[in-house]
């Protein structure tokens, strides 16, 4: 099977968040990065099934140049070949743009099936992998909590709310990934995964590599524009309830607020 | 020439889920602010006899395509539909549910429509004619706010339970307009459906949540939160690090990586409250605390802290409420 994981970069979700000097984007200097964990689990699948019916599993993703430690995470844990797409026209791109120029780094590879988070935990867009499967006209299953895979067909359980359905697609098709660490258990790299990875290739590749022009999918081609930042607002200082108090005193001191003074109970 | 707001409703098993009058009262604020009109596309199995309902939040006038195919959402089928429609409408402000298949065809639509889409939005604002949206990033750390090119169609999905219903008018009648529309033969389809009819509240619907962490030190200790939250009326959440502990199912994983929430009052036990857990449950309307460690960060976020062994005082409590709610 040929396999595609599309995969972003993203900050480290224990990461603290802070606005820059610019109003509208975040301080990057003390960030560390991480795969996208919905993507983490999209190459965990991906691995599963090239484990399943041999084959290829390629990492693409797009950023850059440090980026490629994400992609060679990827390849440690058994990833063979990988993409990055880094052009400076991608960095002020909206969704649409990004998802443009994924379609046509996925089109160059033919791939029988595309697998990447549904959202990543950053700009929490929510739309990478729907776009991509409109614009490659495929069809997506959404928030994958299980996967199986028959080398045709693909099934998946999702929830909705309020309870879960099975879907299925013939291929090629687009899988996102719901769940969590635990539904999916990312592997981690191994020792020999990681010299390994150092030598499997990896591709860098700009717009034009992709017959792609900037005023089709860079920051002039945007639709839509994330104009400013602001924290959340601060909370009121709470209080410790009364530490003099028995654990009944406490309990009753805790019920008399939150039925008093929140009223929401 | 767009003169209109459009809203795409969500219908599911006969009815409209709620969102659908969030987005069609929020839809209503934003055309009387620009003079615009308000159309709904109505599209589902049985649609039509329910098509009505929008009208008394202020819809127009609703194009309605009904069809048994349209039981089950599946972007192959809705897409081609819902665009035709928006076709029809012609509008220059599009919104939709932030549900879980109304992310999925608002970012398809997006796709087909070439523009620019704002997922999951929480506010939306007007000023001099030209929109502005709002939406949690990170998992909720920051707020972003977004504009749209001076050409582009507004597109923006609304979270669901955040904006405000107007007082349904009944009084109120909308033009219905039957849309005939080809549907593809879809390669993807619904294999079994299998809802939950034990009435667990959705933890994203739910106004009170009872989540347990790593201090539970076991899954059968969360009977315990069971209880509680059956008397409050509560859904029962989870750290990461329970639910990586394989003590509660992954649904129920609040957090940056998990479901972000904002129920009135979240009540957190034996979390110690990672940063990934403070950003999904930080916009709680009230936050209680319950953590033997008083260093525990996550009582820099609780209005009402509780330090104590958590095996001795949610039972404790629990009596407490339960006494409480006898008396009413």
């Amino acid at each position: 099977m040929n396999i595609v994981v599309l995969l972003k970069q993203t900050p480290d979700t224990e990461s603290v968040i802070r606005i820059a000097e610019d109003g509208r984007s975040i301080n990057t200097q003390d960030i560390k990065w991480i795969i996208n964990p919905y993507d983490e689990f999209a190459v965990e699948a991906a691995l599963r099934l090239k484990e399943q019916h041999g084959g290829t599993v390629t990492i693409v993703s797009w950023g850059p140049q440090r980026v490629v430690e994400s992609i060679r995470t990827a390849m440690a844990m058994g990833a063979d070949k990988g993409v990055l797409i880094d052009d400076e026209a991608l960095y002020e791109s909206d969704s649409l743009g990004v998802a443009k120029a994924l379609t046509a780094a996925v089109k160059e590879i033919d791939p029988d099936i595309v697998l990447c988070g549904h959202r990543a935990v950053d700009y929490d867009h929510n739309q990478r992998g729907p776009m991509v499967a409109e614009m490659l006209g495929w069809p997506h299953l959404p928030l994958a909590v299980s996967l199986e895979c028959d080398g045709t067909t693909v099934k998946i359980e999702r929830p909705v709310e309020g309870g879960k359905m099975i879907l299925e697609s013939s291929l090629p098709a687009v899988v996102t990934m719901g769940g969590s660490h635990a539904v999916w258990n990312p592997r981690y790299a191994s020792l020999p995964g990681i010299m390994k990875a150092k030598k499997k290739p990896l591709e860098v590749k700009k717009l034009a590599d992709l017959g792609l022009d900037p005023s089709e999918c860079g920051e002039e081609a945007a639709k839509i524009r994330l104009v400013s930042l602001e924290m959340p607002p601060e909370r009121k200082p709470g209080r410790i309830i009364n530490g003099n108090l028995d654990t009944e005193g406490k309990a009753k001191e805790l019920v008399r607020a939150l039925r008093e003074e929140a009223k929401v109970i | 020439m767009a003169d209109s707001v459009c809203i795409v409703a969500e219908f599911r098993d006969g009815a409209f889920r709620k969102v659908s009058y969030e987005i069609a009262s929020e839809g209503r604020r934003i055309a009387d602010a620009m003079g615009l009109k308000l159309y709904g596309i109505a599209i589902g199995s049985g649609v039509s006899d329910k098509a009505q309902e929008l009208a008394k939040y202020g819809v127009e006038k609703v194009f309605v395509a009904d069809n048994p195919v349209f039981e089950h959402y599946i972007a192959e089928t809705y897409v081609p539909a819902v665009a035709e429609m928006i076709n029809q409408c012609n509008p220059s402000v599009i919104l939709l549910p932030a549900s879980m298949n109304g992310k999925d065809l608002s970012a398809r639509l997006a796709a087909r429509l070439e523009t620019g889409l704002a997922q999951d939005s929480t506010e939306i604002s007007v000023e001099d004619g030209k929109i502005k949206a709002k939406r949690p990033l990170f998992g909720g750390k920051c707020l972003g706010w977004y504009e749209w090119a001076d050409d582009a169609l507004v597109m923006i999905s609304c979270r669901p339970n955040v904006m405000s219903c107007l007082e349904p008018d009944e009084s109120k009648q909308a033009e219905i307009v039957t849309v005939d529309v080809d549907v593809p033969e879809p390669r993807s389809k619904v294999v079994s459906v299998d809802m939950d009819t034990s009435g667990k509240i959705e933890l994203t619907e739910a106004e009170i949540i009872v989540s347990g962490g790593r201090g539970m030190k076991g899954p059968e200790n969360f009977a315990m939160l069971e209880e509680l939250a059956q008397l409050l009326g509560a859904a029962v959440g989870a750290s990461r690090a329970a639910v990586d502990a394989g003590w509660r199912p992954h649904s129920d994983q609040v957090g940056q990586t998990g479901k972000v929430v904002t129920p009135n009052l979240y009540i957190a036990v034996g979390i110690s409250g990672a940063i990934q857990h403070l950003a999904g449950m930080g916009s709680s309307k009230y936050i209680v605390a319950v953590n033997k460690d008083p260093d525990a960060p996550i009582f820099s976020k609780a209005d009402y802290g509780v330090v104590e062994d958590l095996f001795k005082f949610i039972p404790v409590f629990t009596e407490e409420v339960r006494k409480l709610k006898s008396a009413e």
